[in-house]
Order: structure tokens, then C-alpha cells, then sequence
């Protein structure tokens, strides 16, 4: 029973950050924002460290704080790079995460006797320990923390697509119509960053920084695939997700390996199944078709 | 601090010297490769190719069973090699965009060799310690043996790129062109995409996974902002990378807690930050120097033409007029024009103290010229352009400070010298007097 409820906790976790990261990851794609993504996953590291520092904890909101504060800074350096220092945007990318994630190892160099976050967990987090924290218990039922943790983020993402569904969309779709008829671009633009530094944080002890990115993109592409109708591409990224966490977990306890590193590699086998067999934008119906 | 700068760089103690030259050899071979990445605007493949190596330095250690670093190294070499292929194949053939393509090769590449790695870790290989080198690099315990590796790779990486400078060059700015002149486009970018495998593959052993693209990508930002010949820019890309490697390696030298990676990777940065700020001509300063002189250049130019306006209405040359009788044809800033005036009184173009001022005859000359100019092109507008006379006022305010000696003449004897403009203004020579 016990061993049941382990395989399921993680599943249930794996799921959530899949799903939370998914959501954002669509409207990543479709701006062509893919890689900033990417950098933001990594350069919240600093801000991690710091209110770590400050508040002795992973999951504080001081630590939330820090880390969505570097994640507006950073699409804010890279725009800065970009317009004002005339340094082309892949290169204002490469630039800017790769100094804050420097400076964010050089903290915890600096800190060591007094941190307990390693490169290893930065790389790909702990998603195995989840059912070990137990945060509270309800009907004799134990729940981790993280679970608890990762259900809120994955309430809060969805509340706020749900709810600013249409901005969101619009400032994807045609940034030029919002403009006119009034919708902030750059609200939303900020606003999009802000729940992606968050959902990266918080995803951030249970899957680490770099395979985070791979919850953003992968899923989202795999939807981007599969259908023509946003909603849907929502709902399908959302299943990929969840599909990848279930056969990842059993992937991972077979070659008795990284959680994290099997689901991340499921989601690529999903993709290839996508880019293979897809209906309308796969490679072989491509490839009949002409 | 001062003592161990001498002990570092007196190199007395072995381990010191493998540091150095490791560390020069990958910073400098990775910098030139990553000009080439950088102007063809894929930057961030670098990124992609140092995630994209981890799988297949696992499969060659699981499949060879021991650590041998050619044997990881080939294996490295061939799954970052496999990762460019993909990612090209899933922007050639979906709608996918090269960042989201970039994104889905990174992470699940990374995603397997780490679930490889995991896996190697826990079969309790004696032999596997070490394999996370290529994640984290491991500059500061450069021995002897990988400075035979790291001087091959730069060696065949700067032969490579002098060889095919021209070639390179031509793919890099202007593909299209390469193509049409009948050059294996696509061989070259090949080519091109190997020798950034390579470097990658070195230099990840250095900074680690993610520091990576940061090798490619900062010294050759830094670069550009000094020059725009690109032999020059390669030089000083591998001279900033070459710095930046042995001041990381200094730091952690000096400072033995601190990881050699990530300085080299803050060093660079702060070059780069540097470049783009004091840089001639392409330094945000210099930039923003210019912009500001020419607009106070401009600035200088109104008051001396409202000056000498004022002087044609009235006809009264030896007046003083007061900044507030100015202030009251323009919407200006007391404050600036104050300052302007000033500027113009140490250039001798005006005379006077504090609120009143006249023209001088060189201020005179020049606030004419620009007068002149602004009606030659309202009437160049109205006859030659057909631009109906209310609309033209606009675009001479502007070209009253651009038209030159040169082109004014060339407007003058094409309208055949005119006396009024469209407004029936009269259109001032140096030879009249009002």
C-alpha cells in the first residue's frame, strides 16, 4: 500500500508541473518565445540562492519573490541587450542566462557550508523524495508538501489563463489588433514571464532547472502538432503531460534512474511520434501529401 | 592576493601551467568558432549541441564499459552532431519555429543523458566517477594528458577556419548569394555546424553544460562591438575568450573555493558589458555622445535661425533681442536656450551677456544659410516635387540641417537661383544685406 502510494504521489506531482508548465509553454511557442523560456529556467537561479539565503528555506515566498523578480529582470535585460545595446536577440539571450546562472553557482560556491541546494539538484531536482516530506495529513491520508505545493501552482496558472484568456490570446495571435483596440502587449508579455519564473521555481525542487524546460516546450510542440484549434492544443499539451509522467515514472524505476530525466525523455518519444504520424503537420502525412 | 597573482602566473607549479594553457586553448578555439555561430544568428545552437552531448557520452562509456576519453569524446561528438540534424529536420518539415525546435532537442536530449547518467551512477561502476565532468566541466583539474585533446581541437579549429575563411564568410553574411554563385551551401554549413561540435565538446569539459553557449556567444558580442572586419573580430574574440579563461582560472586559483566556470563566464560577461559601453563608434556611449551632440548641433542651428529671423523682420541689425522675446515665437526651454546661446558665443556666432544677444556676421552667415536652405527646398518641393505649398514646411525643418554646401548648390542652380519661396518669402544669398 504504501509503496502504491509513492508510485502515485510522484505520478500526481510529475503530472502537475507537466500540466502547469504545459499551459504556458503554448503560449510560449506561438510567440516564438521558446528559448526565452529556456533562459528564465536558469537564470531565477540567483534569485533562488539569495532568498534562500535569506529566508533558510526552499519553498518560501520569499524564494517565489526572488525568483519571479529574476525572471522579469531577465526578459527585461535581454529586451535592454537587444534595443538599446544593439546585440541581436539570440546572442542577448545566450548572454544574459548564462551570467546569471554563473552568478547564481558563484553564490552557491560562496555559501556552501550554510546552503544545502547542489549543482545536481539544480540540474534535475528530486521528484523521487516527494512522498518522504509529508506536509500534512487528512482522513489518515499523508500528503506531501509538494504535492499540496504544486496542485496550488497549477491552480493559480490556470485561474490566470482562465481568467486572462482573452488578453493572452489576443496579444499572441495579433500583438498588432491588441495594440489597437487597447489591449496592453506589454502587460501581458510580463505577465506571461511572471508565471513562467514562477512555475519554474516551484517546479524547480522537483524537477530541476534545465528539464523544466523541457515541461515548457516539449508538450506544447507535441500539441502544436496535433491541431489547428487553440483550446484544444491546451487541452492535448496537458495530456501529453500526463502521459509522460505515468510511462516516465515506470521508465525511470526500470533502468532505476533520474524521475525527471525519464519523463523529459518520454516527452521527446511523444514528440517523435507527433512529427512521425501527425494528421496534417506530421512529416509522413508531409510527405504523402505532395 | 598579490602573492598568489605572482605564484599563479610565475607558473612554478605544474597543475598551474595545465590550467592556463587548457584553459586558453578551449576559450580561444570556442571564440572563433562562436563568431561564425553568432553571425548566422544561431547562438543558441550552442546551447542545444553542450545539452545535446550528455547522451552520448553515457552510451559510449555504457557500451565501452570504461572511461576513455577519446571514446567519450567521439561519442559526445556524434549526439551533438545528431542534435543539429534534428533540429534542422524539425524546422524543415513542421511548423515548428527553430527556438521551439531548439527547446524540444535541449531538453529532451539532456533529459535522456541524464536519465543515463542516473542509471550509470546507480550500477556502481567503479569507473563511471567523473562522467559528470561534461555536466559541471572541470577546469580547475586540467591534467597533462587532456591538454594533448584541447591543443589537437583548437589546432584543427583554427586550420578549419583559415582555410575556409572566404567560404565561411560568405555563408555566414549573405547565404543566398553563396548559393547563387553555385557554393555547396549547404556542405559548408555543415562543416561549419561540425567544427561548433567540436568546440562545444572541449569546451563543455571546461564550464560545464549550460556555461557553454556562453564561450561561443559573449566573446564574439564583446568583438563586434569594436570592429566590423571579421578577421578582426575573430582575433579579439579569442583574445577577450583567452583572457577571460585565465582570469577564471586565477580566481579559483586565489580563491580555491570558487568554481573556475562560472568567473570565466563573469569575466566574459563583463567584457562584453564593457565593449558595449565604451566602445568607439559602436559603444552605447559613443552612440549616445553623438546622438546628443547632434541634437544640440540642431538645436544651435533654430536659435541661430530664429535670430536671424527676427533680424529680416525688422530690418535691425544692431539690436540686442532678449531670450524671452525668443521664447515667444518658440516653444523652447529658457534653460536651453540659455545654454545654446552660450555654446554659439564661445563659437563667436553671437554676442552679448546673460538675457540679450546678437548675431555676430559668421552667426549671421550661418543663420541665413540655414533660412536659405529651408525656403530652396520648400520651392524645391512645390516646382519640381509637385508638393502642395502647406504641406512642405514639415521636411524642410528637417533638411534645413541635413542639405550640405555641396547638394545647396546643386538645389540652388537646378531652381535657378529663386528669389521668393512658395510662401513668397523672401529667399536670402550671402551677397545680399537685408
Amino acid at each position: 500500500m504504501d509503496f502504491w502510494f509513492n508510485d502515485f504521489w510522484i505520478i500526481l506531482c510529475g503530472s502537475l508541473v507537466a500540466m502547469s508548465c504545459a499551459i504556458l509553454g503554448c503560449f510560449l511557442i506561438l510567440r516564438k518565445m521558446a528559448m526565452v523560456g529556456d533562459a528564465i529556467s536558469h537564470s531565477v537561479l540567483p534569485g533562488i540562492v539569495v532568498a534562500f539565503f535569506l529566508s533558510g528555506s526552499l519553498s518560501s515566498w520569499t524564494v517565489m519573490l526572488g525568483a519571479t523578480s529574476l525572471g522579469l529582470l531577465t526578459t527585461f535585460i535581454i529586451e535592454m541587450l537587444n534595443k538599446r545595446g544593439g546585440v541581436q536577440a539570440d546572442a542577448a539571450i545566450g548572454l544574459t542566462f548564462t551570467f546569471l546562472f554563473a552568478v547564481g553557482v558563484i553564490l552557491i560556491a560562496a555559501n556552501s557550508g550554510n546552503l544545502h541546494i547542489d549543482q545536481d539538484c539544480v540540474l534535475h531536482g528530486e521528484i523521487a523524495y516527494i512522498p518522504l516530506d509529508i506536509g500534512t495529513t487528512i482522513a489518515g491520508i499523508e500528503i506531501p508538501r509538494q504535492a499540496i505545493i504544486l496542485s496550488v501552482l497549477f491552480f493559480v496558472i490556470s485561474t490566470l489563463v482562465y481568467l486572462g484568456y482573452r488578453g493572452l490570446f489576443l496579444t499572441t495571435f495579433d500583438p498588432e489588433y491588441a495594440d489597437a483596440i487597447g489591449v496592453k502587449t506589454t502587460t501581458w508579455h510580463y505577465l506571461l514571464m511572471a508565471a513562467v519564473s514562477l512555475a519554474t521555481v516551484v517546479s524547480f525542487e522537483s524537477v530541476g532547472a534545465i528539464l523544466v524546460v523541457a515541461f515548457l516546450i516539449v508538450p506544447a510542440a507535441t500539441a502544436y502538432l496535433l491541431t489547428d484549434h487553440f483550446p484544444s492544443m491546451l487541452l492535448l499539451s496537458c495530456v501529453v503531460g500526463i502521459l509522460s509522467s505515468f510511462t516516465g515514472y515506470y521508465l525511470a524505476v526500470y533502468l532505476d534512474g533520474s524521475i525527471a530525466g525519464a519523463i523529459s525523455t518520454m516527452m521527446g518519444v511523444f514528440f517523435s511520434l507527433a512529427f512521425l504520424f501527425a494528421p496534417k503537420h506530421g512529416y509522413l502525412a508531409k510527405r504523402l501529401s505532395t | 592576493m598579490l602573492r598568489s597573482f605572482i605564484e599563479f602566473f610565475s607558473f612554478s607549479d605544474p597543475n598551474v601551467v595545465y590550467v592556463v594553457v587548457g584553459t586558453l586553448l578551449i576559450g580561444a578555439s570556442s571564440s572563433i568558432v562562436g563568431c561564425f555561430t553568432v553571425l548566422r544568428k544561431r547562438s543558441l545552437v550552442g546551447d542545444a549541441i553542450a545539452h545535446a552531448v550528455l547522451p552520448g557520452v553515457c552510451l559510449a562509456f555504457l557500451l565501452h564499459g570504461e572511461k576513455d576519453p577519446l571514446i567519450l569524446l567521439l561519442g559526445a561528438f556524434i549526439s551533438g552532431w545528431i542534435s543539429i540534424i534534428v533540429i534542422d529536420l524539425i524546422v524543415e518539415n513542421t511548423r515548428i519555429k527553430t527556438d521551439a525546435a531548439l527547446g524540444i532537442v535541449l531538453s529532451v536530449f539532456f533529459g535522456l543523458g541524464i536519465l543515463l547518467l542516473t542509471h550509470i551512477q546507480k550500477t556502481g561502476n567503479a569507473s563511471q566517477s567523473g562522467l559528470d565532468s561534461f555536466l559541471f566541466g572541470k577546469a580547475a583539474s586540467i591534467v597533462g594528458a587532456d591538454l594533448y585533446t584541447f591543443g589537437a581541437v583548437a589546432v584543427l579549429l583554427m586550420v578549419a577556419v583559415f582555410a575556409f575563411f572566404r567560404e565561411f564568410t560568405l555563408i555566414s553574411f549573405d547565404p543566398n548569394y553563396a548559393q547563387s554563385i553555385g557554393m555547396p551551401v549547404k556542405w559548408y554549413q555543415l562543416v561549419l555546424s561540425s567544427l561548433t561540435v567540436l568546440a562545444v565538446t572541449v569546451g563543455i569539459q571546461a564550464v560545464g553544460v549550460v556555461l557553454m553557449a556562453a564561450l561561443l556567444i559573449t566573446p564574439a558580442v564583446a568583438a563586434r562591438f569594436w570592429t566590423h572586419r571579421l578577421w578582426l573580430m575573430i582575433v579579439l574574440a579569442a583574445l577577450i575568450g583567452a583572457i577571460a579563461n585565465v582570469s577564471g582560472a586565477f580566481i579559483s586559483y586565489a580563491a580555491p573555493r570558487m568554481p573556475t566556470g562560472p568567473w570565466i563566464i563573469v569575466v566574459l560577461t563583463f567584457l562584453a558589458m564593457f565593449s558595449m559601453f565604451f566602445a568607439p563608434q559602436r559603444g552605447f556611449l559613443s552612440k549616445w555622445r553623438k546622438a546628443r551632440s547632434s541634437k544640440a548641433r540642431i538645436f544651435e542651428e533654430n536659435v541661430l535661425k530664429l535670430l536671424y529671423q527676427l533680424e529680416e523682420k525688422d530690418g535691425n541689425k544692431k539690436v540686442d533681442r532678449s531670450i524671452q522675446e525668443m521664447l515667444k515665437r518658440r516653444d523652447w526651454k529658457h534653460s536651453e536656450v540659455k545654454a545654446a546661446l552660450k555654446r554659439l558665443d564661445r563659437r563667436a556666432l553671437v554676442t552679448g551677456q546673460s538675457e540679450n544677444w546678437r548675431l555676430s556676421q559668421e552667426g549671421r552667415m550661418e543663420g541665413q544659410r540655414i533660412v536659405r536652405i529651408h525656403r530652396l527646398w520648400e520651392l524645391y518641393l512645390t516646382t519640381v516635387m509637385k508638393v502642395a505649398p502647406d504641406h512642405v514646411h514639415e521636411t524642410a525643418e528637417v533638411m534645413e540641417h541635413i542639405i550640405n554646401p555641396p547638394l545647396e548648390k546643386k538645389l540652388m542652380r537646378l531652381l535657378n537661383k529663386p528669389e521668393r519661396d512658395p510662401h513668397d518669402s523672401p529667399i536670402p544669398y550671402a551677397e545680399d544685406d537685408i
